[in-house]
């Protein structure tokens, strides 16, 4: 097996690196006598664009390379034409020109903004395309008289930009003005706290020198003129909150935060017009100015994330090439009617559940259903919507659309089982009950035992009391630590959609794991190789002249296919019958190969039941008419699955396999990685992946890839998307992790740990605070000055441990992921 | 010192000025995106090719927010 290994990977580290991409390039394709060296045709495709617009200032300026080849798009985009597209997603400015927005695949640096917006020079008719890099998304203005939408997305497509029109415009731009409206709110908030302060420096000024009544009053009078409108417009956000939360008979952090707020204001408004007492004005706007502050970060993280997810749901066909009087034109989704007949080219997505009419292919149900190896399909077979179409052409006499289909009917379950899952209480939500029932009992005991020591002052020191508690660095402990973590987490490639799912990661129970895409490569590959070297050169020169799917596996593995003529005689589902230069090469299953070879040793015939056990596709070969070897085919563990799953049981996760694969492959898999036979279940069915995850005991995180897993993802504690996978899958998860690999699992859950360590920390911090504090109020010998020292000081120490932790950064010496 | 009565009304206003500069700047949507525009200013432009269409800035940024 590890001489397989090699050789995989001597077939794909060449020398030449691709002129667009700058990845290498497989031995294969390389052209010795081209200048200029491409990866595969899309790199070239679109190379050939930019050369011919004059555009290679786009090398000059990108700083690395691109993170995968160039996928050009050769979709038509008909239906960004349609009349009813425009109405929904476009806007018409006066002078004529339309408006809209459109996600693009692939961005990734600032070289791509600088293509992107050269449209209008690519295509007349474009007045302006801005691109907003972190949320992938161009604004094109165009006039409709000179060039069509449809032209613009082709030509973006042509730039190996995919573009996809933005969905849900409507609820981003409520989330946008949201978002300005929660920014023009800390600018006030943050003008006012420091206004507000510079005049309270002049009244601490006066405390130690004295200071003239009218000016001190004069002075108080003006910070409550200017901190009204903070109170009331930026601390109105958890007032709101706190009245929500108690008619819903909860508590949350908001109402100890409106507490304290509320008592430092009203004490200073009543001290302000009576002439006498304290004022904590300053402290009050400091705390609205940093509570607001860590408000946003969090929000502006979570919805990053959120985004993100977004912009993989959309990604998905939401068109169809229907065949009409023998040509195909491309039609909306939402056209397909049971008994039309589509057309489903190599490397699309077949769009609705149907029978094939004409062609012979291969099709990859791996996020459908988890099987890894494409199932050969002819005539007569049923294909479902959301599988690809691997080989070749296919016409499919469409059944059942939309809702209709397999994964329709799954994707219904999905969203029953989102909406359905109650939220988890954070943290710091659950300790603010017994934190506002000890301030308000602390409070109540200063005034009492203060009215038999000092019954004037008696009032004042409860207030202080109330007022230092108001639990500042309380409240940003938690945000901050998680919008920090959530932050480096983004950048180590996990997008996690919420502050509760770190929290919920850090309680083990049981993890379900996928193995198709998760614990595996999801892909087939030559696993095992017996029988004679020498004759490797020769099956692979066969094999080259192969569309099937193990035939591909083959050549990768294989190494440089032998010279010569090469002629094929037979080719045949179960395998390929050639001639190489003088030798007769038969490759194929068993039967195949049995019925066409004379001779076979026996040791060989036993190697084809052994393959079978394992799990693995048996495959011989025969040379003239001899077999000469047995090659076994099957979709390896990932190399990092051992030592992933040993961490992760470490971690205290009882982990097993859930796969719609065979059984027997699961069991197989299972063994493996140590797994109890009841932990790897195969054959699985996506509503059995639901039960498993809704009849678990405790919290239950669901690991998985495909459509298949959606609905468990959507009902699990936390669902996790990994790398790669369907757009469903990634939709109803909490966490996509981007980068492939099950050891990303365990890097999660590590880096979970090390968050809620800091959110502990944090809180452990600002409660020592408030006991500081409320010993000084207490003891009667807090005043303004001492709050307006204590308060943002401890809001700075949480401040600070948040952004200086490291929780998912990846370690120094491993490379920074691409964005 | 009776001069602090005219200079801090003096010094709020200012402070009240560069406030409403900043709502206004928020709402109009100059904060959405605060990494592209960074990036654009580095592609300075070839003065061979014919420059692009003045782009002409909305009201209101990104039109999505008006």
């Amino acid at each position: 097996m590890n001489r397989v290994d090699e050789r995989v990977e001597a077939g794909i580290s060449a020398p030449a690196a691709c002129a667009h991409c700058g990845l290498p390039v497989p031995a294969g394709l390389i052209d010795a006598g081209a200048p200029r060296q491409f990866c595969c045709e899309g790199c070239r495709a679109v190379y050939a664009v930019i050369h011919e617009h004059g555009l290679e200032r786009y090398y000059a300026l990108r700083a690395t390379p691109a993170p995968a080849p160039a996928r050009p798009s050769e979709r038509r985009f008909a239906e960004l034409d349609d009349p009813g597209f425009a109405m929904r997603a476009c806007r018409r400015a006066p002078d004529g020109l339309l408006t809209t927005e459109l996600y693009l695949e692939g961005v990734h640096c600032s070289a791509c903004v600088w293509l992107v917006e050269r449209l209008p020079r690519l295509l007349p008719g474009v007045a302006e395309a801005r691109l907003d890099l972190p949320r992938a998304q161009v604004l094109v203005r165009w006039d409709p008289a000179v060039v069509s939408l449809s032209a613009v997305a082709r030509q973006l497509g042509a730039l190996g930009y995919a573009p996809h029109p933005a969905r849900g415009a409507a609820a981003q731009a409520v989330r946008r003005r949201e978002d300005r409206a929660m920014l023009a709110r800390i600018g006030l908030a943050g003008a006012v706290a420091g206004n507000v302060m510079a005049i309270a420096f002049a009244l601490y000024g006066g405390m130690f020198d004295g200071m003239e009544p009218e000016f001190a009053a004069f002075f108080r009078w003006a910070s409550l003129a200017i901190a009204l409108p903070s109170v009331v417009w930026g601390g109105g956000v958890f007032f709101r909150g706190a009245w929500t939360a108690l008619r819903a008979r909860a508590l949350g952090m908001d109402l100890p935060i409106s507490l304290g707020l509320l008592a430092g204001f009203l004490h200073g408004a009543v001290n302000t017009v009576r002439g006498t007492g304290e004022v904590y004005f300053d402290s009050v706007t400091a705390l609205i100015f940093l509570l607001l502050c860590g408000r946003f970060l969090l929000r502006r993280q979570q919805r990053a994330a959120g985004d993100a997810a977004e912009l993989a749901a959309s990604l998905h066909p939401s068109s169809a090439r229907l065949i009409e009087d023998g040509r195909a034109r491309e039609v909306p989704l939402e056209a397909l009617v049971p008994g039309l007949v589509v057309e489903v080219r190599a490397g699309d997505v077949v769009p609705a559940d149907g029978v094939i009419v004409a062609g012979r292919s291969s099709v990859d149900v791996s996020l459908l259903w988890g099987e890894p190896l494409p199932q050969a399909v002819a005539p007569g077979d049923r294909v479902h919507a959301g599988t690809l179409n691997v080989a070749s052409r296919l016409e499919v006499r469409v059944e059942s659309t939309g809702e209709d289909t397999r994964v329709g009917r799954l994707m219904k379950l999905v969203e029953e089982h989102a909406r359905r899952r109650a939220p988890i209480a954070a943290l710091a939500d659950r300790i603010s009950g017994p934190f506002v029932a000890a301030v308000l009992v602390l409070a109540a005991a200063t005034f009492l035992l203060w009215s038999r020591v000092d019954p004037a002052r008696a009032l004042d020191h409860a207030v202080a009391l109330l007022i230092v508690t108001c639990p500042c660095a309380l409240g940003l402990a938690t945000p901050l630590a998680l919008s920090a973590a959530i932050g480096q987490a983004a950048r180590a490639g996990f997008l996690i959609k919420g502050g509760d799912v770190v929290e919920s990661l850090t309680r083990p129970g049981r993890m379900w794991l996928d193995k198709t895409g998760t614990l595996t490569a999801g892909r087939a590959m030559l696993v095992r190789w017996s029988g004679d070297e020498s004759v490797k050169p020769l099956v692979a020169a066969a094999e080259a002249h192969s569309s099937h799917p193990l035939a591909r596996a083959f050549l990768g593995a294989l190494g440089e296919p032998a010279g010569g003529p090469v002629q094929i005689l037979e080719t045949h589902g179960g395998g390929i019958e050639a001639e190489v230069g003088e030798r007769r090469v038969v490759v194929g299953s068993p039967d195949f190969v049995a019925s066409r070879a004379k001779t076979a040793p026996p040791d060989l015939a036993r190697e084809v039941d052994a393959l079978t056990g394992d799990g693995l596709t048996p495959v011989l070969a025969a040379v003239d008419g001899t077999v000469v070897a047995a090659a076994g085919f099957g979709d390896p563990l990932r190399e990092d699955a051992q030592a992933a799953l040993d961490r992760v049981r470490e971690l205290g996760w009882r982990p097993g396999i859930l796969s719609g694969d065979h059984p027997l492959v699961v069991a197989a898999v299972g063994r493996r990685l140590g797994l109890l036979p009841a932990e790897s279940r195969g054959g699985v069915a996506p509503e059995d992946k639901l039960r498993a995850v809704t009849g678990a005991e405790g919290p239950v995180v669901m690991v998985g890839d495909g459509v298949n897993d959606a609905a468990a993802l959507a009902a699990a504690t936390v669902g996790i998307a990994v790398h790669g996978g369907a757009e469903a899958a990634l939709a109803a998860a909490d966490v996509f992790v981007t980068r492939p690999g099950v050891a990303r699992i365990a890097e999660l859950l590590d880096g979970s740990r090390r968050a809620m360590r800091v959110v502990r920390r944090n809180l452990a911090f600002s409660l020592a605070y408030n006991v500081a504090g409320v010993a000084l109020a207490m003891s009667g010998v807090l005043n303004p000055l001492v709050a307006a020292i204590l308060m943002p000081l401890s809001s700075l120490t949480v401040i600070a441990s948040s952004y200086r932790a490291r929780t998912f950064r990846p370690r120094t010496g491993e490379a920074a992921p691409c964005r | 010192m009776s001069v602090m009565f005219i200079l801090l009304p003096v010094a709020l206003l200012f402070s009240a000025a560069a406030l409403a500069v900043f709502v206004w700047a928020a709402r109009a949507g100059q904060f959405d995106d605060l990494e592209t525009p960074g990036l654009r200013i580095l592609h300075e432009e070839d003065t061979s090719l014919p420059p692009p269409p003045a782009p002409r800035p909305s009201r209101h940024g990104w039109p999505g927010a008006s």
